[in-house]
């Protein structure tokens, strides 16, 4: 027992100092430290360089709460009123978004002879964008002021708001139920959604106001504890835990969602590194080999459905060109959301093993193409390129209505 | 001025200039704000983008001149509950037409103070108590309903002061 744990305290430690080291090595190198988590993940787990058993344990409820912190800190980042203000304007670009994205990832799923389990969960992890990921490259690359922005963060918080309802039915299609189950997993949650909603946006000062902002070491408990047993009621009412966090970070506003967003950060982000390392310690290497051309493939395919979307919602709002290759290409990175649902089924057991392997390559293509499909439209030959079609474009037009 | 939220991150205010250039300001929710100037050529991406601290703002705002205050107040007035911000128009027959701020006594009768005078498009902030009303003045008021009511009842007696 002495020895068990002391093997963990050693592992535990080498690979967060590990992890560390490679959060700095992706700042300098201007890379989300995402991928990295992964890697190290995939190197040490089954079937990797190294295989570590001791700290297996503590890393998958590491992992639990890591998910439920990352779901509460993008909770915490809208309150009630701007999900709710924003959809009407931003339900176009996010119905272009879900079908532009979730179909193409369902099809690969059923063309890769994968059963329409695989098919919803592949579809998920196609779908949804990484708001972290993007928000960051925003800010990096001075863009929070452009006029496209919005768009991009609209098309997010869409996004964000639909794995409310995806994740549930997602968990209990993961768990055998049948579809009719699931409707009804789904009706339990459209339902909790929408009176989490309400309420927050009514009485959303009061309960914000029962939680002390006086003290930080009890605001600090206070909220951990209470996402982390809201997490736990809305698990065992079949809503999946990540979604009754998030919940929790939505109905929290003002002084109190500030102050616990400074709080939890830290702790979010120690826990979400660990979410990060056990997917890829669960992921056995072995098998991405074979699916690493099918994961580029998708990726192609994805990332411009992606960049599609972005240009075609900008493009509604009178966004000029460039501007709408901007908000395409920004979209471009998936990452937490896509790892939260691959993790999902791989804790379920019931989709092909494959899917853990196809989502984390499929994942590292993008978190790392992304911010770098990202910089094309500041580059001078992309402005130029833009400029010669522009003036393509004008002088067709101007022969199609000149004088004949 | 057109305000945009940015779910997640504040509010971005922006404003297209007569001379053609397209200006804005970012707020974030942490407090920070950001400067930001527009590319003439491409009117939707920003070429600046200047970090303001508080100082920085309040001194920008405070040459940039009074109308931002007006502003001000009304993000007051949404932080404070119960504290309004009202516009009265001083008629005609009042009975302080042509006769110094002093005399109205608004602060002392109604607890509402008087921050700004609207005058022929014309900001006036602060007015000191010798400040002359006229006819057609716009007074822009703070403070509870009661005040409010209290002082628009004081500019609109026609009668004898008392």
């Amino acid at each position: 027992m002495v020895h068990d744990f002391t093997t963990l305290l050693i592992q535990v430690g080498a690979l967060l100092f590990l992890l560390g080291l490679l959060g700095r090595l992706a700042r300098r190198i201007g890379l989300s430290p995402i991928p990295l988590y992964l890697l190290a993940g995939l190197a040490l787990g089954h079937g990797g360089i190294l295989e570590l058993h001791a700290s297996e344990e503590f890393f998958a409820v590491g992992a639990e709460i890591g998910v439920i912190l990352l779901l509460l800190m993008l909770g915490l980042e809208y309150s009630a009123v701007e999900l709710v203000g924003n959809l009407r304007s931003a339900a176009p670009a996010g119905s272009i978004d879900a079908v532009l994205n979730a179909l193409p990832g369902a099809a690969f799923a059923l063309l890769l002879g994968w059963n329409w389990v695989g098919a919803v969960v592949l579809a998920g992890i196609t779908w949804v964008s990484s708001s972290g990921v993007i928000a960051k490259i925003l800010a990096d690359l001075g863009r929070l002021g452009n006029r496209e922005t919005p768009v991009i963060l609209s098309v997010l918080v869409v996004e964000d708001l639909a794995m409310a309802f995806y994740l549930p039915l997602a968990t209990a299609l993961l768990a055998g139920v049948g579809f009719v189950r699931g409707g009804v997993a789904l009706g339990v949650a459209v339902l909790t959604v929408v009176t989490v909603l309400v309420v927050a946006i009514r009485y959303g000062k009061l309960i914000s106001r029962a939680m002390s902002v006086d003290n930080s070491e009890s605001l600090l408990l206070g909220v951990l504890g209470l996402t982390l047993l809201v997490a736990g009621v809305a698990a065992k009412l079949q809503v999946s835990a990540a979604v009754g966090a998030f919940l929790v970070g939505i109905a929290l506003s003002g002084p109190v969602a500030h102050h616990a967003t400074e709080l939890l950060t830290p702790v979010r982000d120690l826990f979400a590194a660990v979410f990060f390392v056990f997917f890829g310690l669960a992921t056995d290497p072995r098998h991405i080999p074979p699916v690493l051309l099918p994961a580029l493939l998708l990726a192609a395919v994805t990332m411009a459905t992606k960049t599609l979307t972005g240009y075609l919602a900008a493009r509604r709002v009178g966004i000029a060109e460039p501007g709408r290759w901007r908000a395409g290409l920004a979209l471009v990175p998936r990452g937490e959301f896509s790892i939260v649902i691959a993790g999902l089924a791989v804790s379920a057991g019931s989709v092909t093993p494959e899917l853990a392997a196809l989502a984390a390559a499929y994942v590292l293509i993008t978190v790392v193409a992304g911010p770098m499909l990202a910089r094309l439209p500041d580059l001078a030959w992309f402005k130029r390129w833009l400029r010669a079609r522009a003036a393509l474009q004008q002088t067709r037009t101007a022969s199609a209505t000149g004088p004949a | 001025m057109e305000q945009t939220a940015l779910p997640g991150i504040g509010v971005r205010h922006d404003m297209m200039t007569e001379s053609g250039r397209r200006l804005g300001v970012v707020s974030h929710r942490t407090g920070q704000r950001n400067l930001v100037l527009y590319d003439p050529d491409d009117p939707d991406a920003c070429t600046a983008d200047i970090p303001l601290t508080d100082e920085e703002a309040t001194v920008l705002a405070d040459i940039l001149g009074a109308s931002l205050i007006l502003e001000q107040l009304s993000g007051l007035r949404e932080q404070a509950a119960g504290l309004l911000t009202e516009q009265i128009a001083i008629p005609a027959s009042s009975t302080y037409v042509d006769r110094p701020m002093g005399d109205a006594q608004i602060r002392s009768r109604t607890g509402a103070s008087i921050v700004a005078v609207l005058r022929a498009g014309e900001v006036i902030v602060s007015p000191a108590p010798a400040f002359r009303f006229k006819a057609g003045d716009v007074v822009v008021v703070v403070g509870n309903r009661q005040g409010l009511d209290g002082a628009s009842a004081i500019f609109a007696d026609d009668g004898p002061a008392g």
